[in-house]
């Protein structure tokens, strides 16, 4: 293999696992290491540059970044990055003083916002900064999009949302709140100089089977009942429930319906548990609040008595899987299962409507009703409209709005700087060595094994009576450092120098975790079988040195290295550094 | 500075045949200087014990003084270890394998240890031909005590802060060989690709294994003048062919590369093959066999003469009699003995006399 150039800062990039699933590229180790060092107010900062809703996403996010956490290779989970978030949030100081000003002389440029969901919002920190004049049109009567109308105020509590959803519309936003746009074509005549879309995915899918229209009074689509239930429009629901549906939006739906007078409320999925959409956790705590998940059964039909609704059939299935891996539900040939109940949420998907958006005005769409969007400049078929968030190409999660956000708005600022957009800026990166003293670093290098800490919840009968009662407590403090410790620090690199290397084997014979090795080059698939722990894991890199004295070279397969620090403590000439990489992903402006 | 080695291990570390994982053999975190050849030396016992799936209940670690000696500390934390005096591991390790032949001895000293104070003791182990692994971890001067250059510097070399040694050097290899030992090889630290099967077959071997394993002291000793650097050793180090250890039991299938010359059979039933790679069918270093001892004193000599080091196995006699065979001593540990066999009672104590008069 080629020497491994670790002057593309996509190198090490890749090698900090949870900053790179991130979709905005949050740094995370380096805010875990504000935790961990009590300055709770820089730690948030960090996300906030970055990810613009700490204290929401601490709270909310999808958390891809977990899933990828190196930790969670070398043991049983991985850090509890997404509630590390929220403590940076909870702990912080004031954070006004720190906040970008905003120039009171406008750059002359007008741009309208559609939609004030994370996607719009993002877009809006970006600009405003810039001195750009920005409105922001949505149909609700406050800002923060399905963030507000879809989670609930038990996920995620409304003081946390407004703090950071006006941290944004304080920068001299004109927000037209209770304000549908019906037509775009109107909005451009209004002379804008560019147009962001951030409407999002606004629309329940229903369930048509027999009885749907006969039993409508009791049936409710769950996006719409959650949204209403959020504006209060909604305070009660039947005592026996029926939610449809295997997401987050069904467990949304029936932990909602359980403070609202449901005392029997049952999920009930097409798919095996195993392959719900929900996300784990989402489950956990639908089951601990007495939410039986009833899993294989196919909705076959609503059965009425008297005109009005007494429950629901089903077909009773299992799941096949054919050899391409392609799932198909087969009936059991069972009689069909009955389960009664009073009303039913159907909260089996979400799709984009755009009726606002006339089809003449050079924006193109696909077979799927789609807008043709870039996923790099999120710019349409006409220059002048830009999408994010869910309208730009489907149903995703608020950390992906941000990010697509962030790139709406560099694009935004390229193209009314009369420059081009396609012209991406490269991300803001620094390597920073580490050292202190011979064996000193200045990061805690040491590995700690507790496992992962859980987060209190409150309790259970109280939590249940107020729909508006959070039900994560976050850690305390104490927690939260024993926690923020299980962090590895990936972003502290090993960097190697093969001039400096005796090949003296020190590094090697030290490594726990078996990463490196000193042996003759080869092609890559050969090499990685080669290691003393092959590399199988073909997602991880490996990092190849030029030859060294011998011939040989040094390959270490980054898969589960701990970044302990070991190899350059025992390394005699320090070919081996720790060096703290940062990438930070170039956002419009420089806050 | 870490204290502490992380619990952590790769997940898909290799487990052996007693479904143990390099983790089970490790021992503390060393103290030694980074760099230091000896912590090689170490990994390559490591390796070799996991790799043969020895227990690590069954094995003795004892050593004498210096920073070599300390090294039993950091493998095999779960074996037993005996830390002696200067030079006095030779006797240390006699006493233990008297009582108890059923263990594996694994002896580790240094130049110093060895080759001035223990010079005494060495030779007297060599000649009893005690079943153990006896390394020496050479790197021609007293680490310990800040780098004095030792017995085995060779004439002209010159540590870090020192001058160019005058005396004539001691060849252990050359000592043991003269003196008997039954198992005799020379390497390098940082060669573990030849270190270990080096190893591994000292560990089969019944009798005395004698290993001179060139490990460099980076601290002091690792300068452009000294015999014993990482540099030198690389650039002056020539194998007498390349070994490969298969254990008993499995079954010799691999496909050895062209150039295999000779095969050797350990009481045990495993075998050393060594081959050279160059096609040489007949010549290991020169020599027809592996089992010739005067050939391999004068090849050692003849290198050294033309300024170069030879490694690899230099001598094995697979039909070696160890020091309890000599002796005729019982076939079990003393500890297992019971009161008939200690107390053989009147009768016996009167023929015993009687086979006297
Ligand atoms: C029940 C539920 C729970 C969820 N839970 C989570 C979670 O825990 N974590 C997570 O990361 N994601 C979650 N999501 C997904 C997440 O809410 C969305 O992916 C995210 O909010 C999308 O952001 P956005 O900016 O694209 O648009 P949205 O947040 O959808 O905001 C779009 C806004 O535009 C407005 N609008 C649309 N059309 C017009 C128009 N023509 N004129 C004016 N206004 C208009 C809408 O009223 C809305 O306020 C959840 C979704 C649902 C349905
Ligand atoms: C009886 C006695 N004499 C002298 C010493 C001092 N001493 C400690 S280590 C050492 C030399 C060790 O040299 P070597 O065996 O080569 O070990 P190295 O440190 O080089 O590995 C000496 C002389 C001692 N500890 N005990
Ligand atoms: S930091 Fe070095 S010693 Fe520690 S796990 Fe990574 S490669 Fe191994
Ligand atoms: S410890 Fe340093 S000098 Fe020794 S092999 Fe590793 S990188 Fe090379
Ligand atoms: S002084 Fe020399 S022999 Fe002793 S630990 Fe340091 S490098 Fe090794
Ligand atoms: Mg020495």
């Amino acid at each position: 293999m080629k020497p491994t150039d670790t002057s593309n800062p996509e190198y090490f990039h890749r090698v900090v696992d949870c900053q790179h699933a991130c979709p905005a590229h949050t740094p995370v180790p380096e805010y875990i290491r504000l935790i961990a060092a009590e300055r709770y107010t820089d730690a948030y900062m960090v996300n906030w540059e970055s990810n613009v809703f700490p204290g929401v996403l601490g709270r909310t996010c999808d958390r891809p970044c977990e899933p990828a956490c190196r930790r969670g290779r070398v043991e049983d989970e991985p850090v509890a990055i997404c509630r590390l978030k929220r403590v940076a949030a909870d702990n912080k100081a004031d954070i006004s003083d720190r906040l970008p000003k905003i120039p009171t002389q406008k750059n002359g440029k007008r741009v309208a916002l559609v939609g004030a969901g994370p996607a719009a919002l993002t877009v809006a920190r970006d600009l405003a900064p810039l001195g750009y004049q920005l409105d922001l049109y949505d149909e609700q009567i406050k800002g923060g999009g399905f963030m507000r109308s879809q989670i609930p105020s038990f996920r995620l509590p409304e003081t946390v949302l407004d703090e950071e959803v006006n941290y944004i519309l304080n920068m001299g936003v004109v927000s037209q709140f209770d304000t549908y746009v019906e037509s775009l074509k109107d909005l451009l005549g209004q002379g804008y100089d560019a147009v962001f879309v951030g409407s999002g995915a606004p629309k329940g899918r229903d369930l048509n089977v027999p009885g749907r229209e006969a039993a409508d009074a009791s049936i409710h689509i769950g996006i719409d009942w959650l949204g209403s239930v959020a504006f209060e429009h909604t305070k009660k629901i039947g005592k026996r429930v029926i939610v449809l549906g295997g997401g987050n939006t069904a467990m949304d739906c029936c932990r909602t319906a359980r403070r609202l007078g449901g005392e029997e409320v049952k999920v009930i999925v097409r798919s095996p548990f195993a392959d719900m959409k929900a996300s784990p956790w989402e489950k956990d705590d639908a089951q601990t609040e007495d939410i039986p998940i009833i899993d294989n059964h196919v909705p076959l039909e609503f059965v009425l008595e008297n005109d009005k609704l007494v429950g629901m059939t089903f077909d009773r299935v299992v799941a096949e899987y054919n050899d391409a891996g392609k799932r198909s539900l087969v009936s059991t040939g069972e009689e069909p299962a009955f389960y009664a109940c009073d009303e039913v949420l159907i909260a089996i998907g979400q799709e984009n409507a755009f009726p606002w958006i006339e089809r003449d005005i050079d924006i193109a769409f696909d077979q799927w009703e789609m807008p043709e969007v870039d996923r790099i400049t999120f710019q349409s078929s006409n220059p002048k409209v830009f999408f994010g968030g869910d309208a730009a190409f489907g149903p995703e999660n608020i950390i992906t709005a941000v990010a697509h956000g962030h790139q709406a708005a560099i694009s935004i600022d390229s193209f009314c700087q009369g420059d081009n957009v396609a012209e991406r800026p490269l991300p803001g990166v620094t390597l920073v060595s580490q050292k202190m003293g011979i064996h000193e670093w200045s990061y805690d290098s040491s590995i700690e094994e507790d496992l992962r800490y859980k987060v209190p919840h409150a309790d259970k009968k109280s939590a249940l009576k107020d729909r508006r009662l959070e039900v994560e407590l976050g850690f305390d403090i104490a927690t939260a450092f024993k926690e923020a410790e299980r962090c590895l620090n990936c972003d502290v690199q090993t960097v190697f120098s093969e001039a400096l290397c005796i090949e003296c084997d020190a590094c090697m014979d030290i490594c726990p975790t078996d990463c490196i090795n000193f042996i003759d080059n080869d092609d890559e698939p050969a090499l990685r079988q080669s290691l003393r722990v092959p590399a199988d894991d073909l997602e991880q890199a490996i990092y190849v040195s030029d030859n060294l004295k011998t011939g040989r070279v040094m390959v270490k397969d980054e898969d589960v290295c701990l970044h302990c620090g070991l190899c350059a403590e025992r390394c005699p000439t320090a070919a081996w550094d720790m060096q703290k990489f940062l990438y930070q992903v170039t956002q419009a402006s420089v806050l | 500075m870490s204290y502490i080695r992380p619990e952590f291990r790769h997940p898909n570390s290799p487990a052996n045949e007693r479904g143990y994982t390099r983790k089970d053999y490790e021992g503390g975190l060393s103290t030694l200087c980074a760099g230091c050849g000896h912590d090689s030396v170490s990994a390559a016992i490591i390796d070799a014990c996991f790799e043969l799936s020895i227990e690590p209940h069954r094995v003795a670690k004892i050593s004498g003084i210096g920073c070599s000696s300390k090294t039993p500390t950091y493998f095999l934390g779960n074996s037993h270890g005996f830390n002696s005096v200067h030079g006095r591991m030779p006797s240390v390790a006699t006493g233990a394998n008297l009582a108890n032949r059923e263990m594996i001895y694994v002896g580790v000293s240094g130049d110093g240890d060895s080759a001035s104070i223990g010079l005494g003791q060495f030779a007297h182990v060599t000649r009893r031909n005690l079943n153990m692994l006896y390394v020496v971890e050479n790197n021609g001067c007293y680490g310990l005590t800040k780098g004095q250059d030792s017995a085995t510097a060779d004439i002209g070399s010159a540590s870090k802060k020192g001058a160019p040694n005058p005396y004539a050097p001691i060849d252990l290899c050359t000592l043991a060989l003269q003196l008997g030992a039954t198992y005799v090889g020379r390497s390098f630290s940082g060669d573990k690709a030849q270190l270990v099967p080096l190893i591994k077959g000292a560990l089969a071997h019944k009798g005395f294994a004698f290993l001179d394993v060139i490990s460099p002291c980076v601290t002091f000793n690792d300068s452009a003048k000294s015999t014993k650097a990482y540099d030198f050793v690389r650039e002056h180090a020539e194998a007498t062919g390349k070994m490969d250890f298969v254990p008993v039991k499995q079954e010799i299938t691999a496909d050895y590369e062209p150039g295999y010359t000779q095969e050797v059979t350990l009481h045990d039933g495993s075998v050393i093959h060594l081959y050279k790679q160059d096609g040489d069918i007949e010549n290991i270093a020169g020599r027809k066999s592996i089992r010739d001892r005067n050939e391999a004193l004068r090849q050692v000599q003849q290198y050294k003469t033309n300024g170069k080091i030879l490694t690899g196995l230099l001598y094995v006699d697979p039909d070696s009699q160890d020091f309890h065979n000599t002796l005729g001593t019982v076939s079990g540990a003393l500890r297992d003995l019971g009161e008939k066999e200690l107390c053989p009672g009147k009768q016996t104590l009167a023929d015993i006399n009687a086979s006297f008069r």
